[in-house]
């Protein structure tokens, strides 16, 4: 059986249509390390299952690659990592937010 | 101008408190988000990769400077200070809060705009040509049809809920301006005898199944249009498929049946809708009447003629002038493609500079292109150095149209939700390469096309040389496709072999010009032309090298 991948759930923040990552402890953080990285297949559906009934708070909620990194959990995708950072051509997003 | 009747006014009205309501009782929880869904894209907001995103339509790309000075307005007040203006004749904020769009309609409705049917499975905004009414090559300016096209898709009760969306684009000029090829449908103004009417294009289309349109009718009268054009729809939401979206669009509807049994059901239908429409004249003539040309001025145009004496001007002069149907005018083209910068982009700043100069010298009129450019269409000749002057002064008088950097891209994975790969960085880099290496003028007029999927907002498969961003296998790479054309003799790209990895996309484009440039036959050979009389096989090697060429 192949291994199961890592992943975070994401959405995007009803409000103000942010990228933001579901933690371990029920919050939607607008930063990816503070994600849950989860290792285990049932659990990520039961943890999507719970995003989806956080319509209120969260819209188009999905699992994403992701792996252990050294502040925490890191996307894999390139997709994932813009989504972490903002758009290339203006310091816009939360790349504008760090700095 | 035409400025909105009070039918219009309550319409647009009404649905920004409609939408009002419906962002309310999204925020309180009333309605889901799949609830809420249809309602927003049925208002021109999606849901992007970092916020949300605004599509507001540009009926037919024209504004005057009051539109524009509020388009700037909403991007300093709900936005991030600046517009991109899109493949069709729109402008689309990127940032907007969900709570703030309906103050952002309001202010849109202030000055007569909307983003009503900007997404949807509905007739989306009508473009034309951004030449229209200004063109010395015109037959006569298409845009009182574009807005009587208007009036009869917005809210049309059968056509809100289409198997996909639907685009039409029209001109009123043999040389297609319009990409009239690549529509849903398309209309071309035909005169015979002296009668003026359309030539119907059907089911041409980009996306992952490229197709140029096929002319259904030859010469459809003003009379007979709006009939003929329901009729088409009409025939299409029947037989469209609704089972699968990558079947969806009229394209396929009319290459699954053929063109000619789908002509013989369009026929039927408009042999039966025919009696119930009458082509109010009257009404036709007060559309008309908004968009006559203005007061064109007798004015000498000796400051012209002596600024060509700068060569800088003359540069500009040179790509971003086009003729003018009066010879003491001249359309002038401001390129929105700065080197480095991104196409399509307008700061506040720019967009009330653009405003102003069409105030003070362009009869309070502008456009956007489809190729991401803003017009000024009527510039009497004399004002043209200082039109240049202020631009020049705004950043905005980048002399490249038709040039190489004058790439229309998508926004691409920098912004969209749909995309695969980045398109923006991609124009950035070619923009400024090949400025740097000094090539651009040599290379001389080139239209390279960029999208970020193989939904081709970029036009790709128009495109001189086309770029398509993909994923493959989790890293971003880059198709070229060679031979396209967006004109009159529209043509799809082919694909030239392998794509490229995002740090060798830059270089192989630069190979593929080199080659260009040894095997022209002189400096007034195109690279189009090139191709056409060489065929690919020059250029593959340019790519790929000769092993390559022979391998495949």
């Amino acid at each position: 059986m192949p291994r199961f991948t890592p992943k975070t759930v994401t959405a995007n923040d009803l409000r103000s249509g942010d990228a933001v990552w579901l933690t371990a402890d029920d919050r939607w953080s607008p930063n990816h390390h503070d994600a849950e990285l989860i290792e285990d297949e049932a659990h990520a559906q039961l943890r999507l299952l719970h995003a989806h009934r956080q319509g209120q708070i969260v819209v188009g909620a999905y699992l994403a690659d992701a792996r252990q990194g050294p502040a925490g959990p890191e996307p894999v995708h390139f997709r994932e990592e813009f989504r972490t950072r903002g758009p290339s051509n203006y310091v816009h997003g939360k790349q504008a937010e760090r700095a | 101008m035409y400025r909105y009747s009070d039918f219009d006014e309550a319409f647009t009205r009404a649905r920004v408190a409609q939408f009002t309501q419906q962002v309310e009782r999204r925020l309180s929880g009333a309605l889901t988000e799949d609830e809420f869904r249809p309602l927003r894209l049925m208002n021109g907001l999606y849901l992007q990769l970092h916020a949300y995103m605004l599509r507001v339509a540009i009926p037919y790309g024209t504004l005057n400077s009051r539109q524009m000075r509020q388009l700037a307005h909403i991007a300093d007040t709900w936005d991030k200070g600046y517009g991109h203006f899109t493949t069709r004749q729109n402008i689309q904020f990127n940032w907007p809060k969900l709570g703030d769009v309906p103050a952002i309609l309001t202010a849109l409705a202030d000055v007569e705009m909307h983003a009503i049917q900007t997404s949807g499975n509905t007739i989306r905004n009508v473009t034309a040509d951004h030449f229209a009414g200004a063109a010395a090559d015109e037959i006569a300016d298409p845009r009182p049809i574009a807005e009587l096209l208007r009036q009869w898709s917005t809210d049309h009760p059968e056509f809100q809920f289409l198997p996909r969306k639907f685009k039409i684009a029209i001109t009123g000029s043999p040389n297609d301006r319009a990409v009239t090829r690549a529509h849903d449908i398309g209309l071309r103004m035909v005169r015979q005898g002296d009668a003026a009417g359309f030539e119907v294009i059907v089911g041409g289309g980009l996306g992952r199944t490229p197709m140029i349109g096929q002319i259904i009718n030859p010469f459809v009268t003003v009379d007979d249009l709006l009939p003929y054009l329901e009729a088409i729809l009409a025939t299409y939401n029947e037989a469209g498929r609704r089972d699968n979206k990558y079947k969806a669009r009229i394209k396929i509807t009319v290459f699954e049946n053929g063109l000619d049994a789908f002509r013989a059901e369009v026929d039927r239908r408009f042999a039966e809708l025919r009696p119930r429409f009458t082509l109010n004249r009257a009404f036709l003539a007060e559309i008309e009447a908004a968009f006559a040309p203005p007061a064109f001025r007798n004015a000498p145009v000796d400051a012209h003629l002596l600024a060509l004496g700068n060569p800088a001007y003359a540069d500009w002069a040179q790509t971003n002038l086009t003729e003018h149907r009066n010879a003491q005018y001249a359309i002038v083209t401001i390129s929105l493609k700065a080197h480095g910068e991104t196409p399509g982009d307008a700061s506040s700043a720019q967009m009330r500079v653009l405003a102003d100069l069409a105030q003070t010298y362009g009869h309070d009129e502008l456009r956007i292109s489809h190729e991401q450019n803003v017009i000024l269409p009527h510039v009497h000749k004399g004002d043209l150095p200082a039109v240049w002057a202020a631009l020049t002064e705004a950043g905005l008088a980048t002399a490249n149209v038709g040039l190489l950097s004058d790439i229309i891209a998508c926004p691409g994975m920098d912004y969209c939700a749909l995309a695969t790969a980045r398109s923006i960085p991609v124009a950035q880099a070619l923009a400024t390469h090949f400025r740097d290496l000094g090539l651009e003028q040599e290379i001389g007029a080139l239209k390279i096309k960029i999208s970020g999927c193989i939904n081709a907002c970029g036009h790709h498969h128009v495109g001189h040389i086309g770029i398509l961003g993909l994923d493959r296998a989790g890293v971003e790479n880059y198709q070229i496709t060679l031979g396209g054309d967006a004109t009159e003799n529209a043509a799809i790209g082919e694909r030239a072999g392998p794509g490229f990895a995002y740090d060798q996309i830059v270089p192989a484009i630069e190979r593929l010009l080199r080659a260009y440039l040894d095997v022209r036959a002189d400096a007034q050979e195109t690279f189009a032309d090139a191709f056409r009389r060489l065929g690919p096989d020059p250029f593959k090697e340019a790519l790929y090298g000769t092993a390559a060429r022979d391998a495949a």
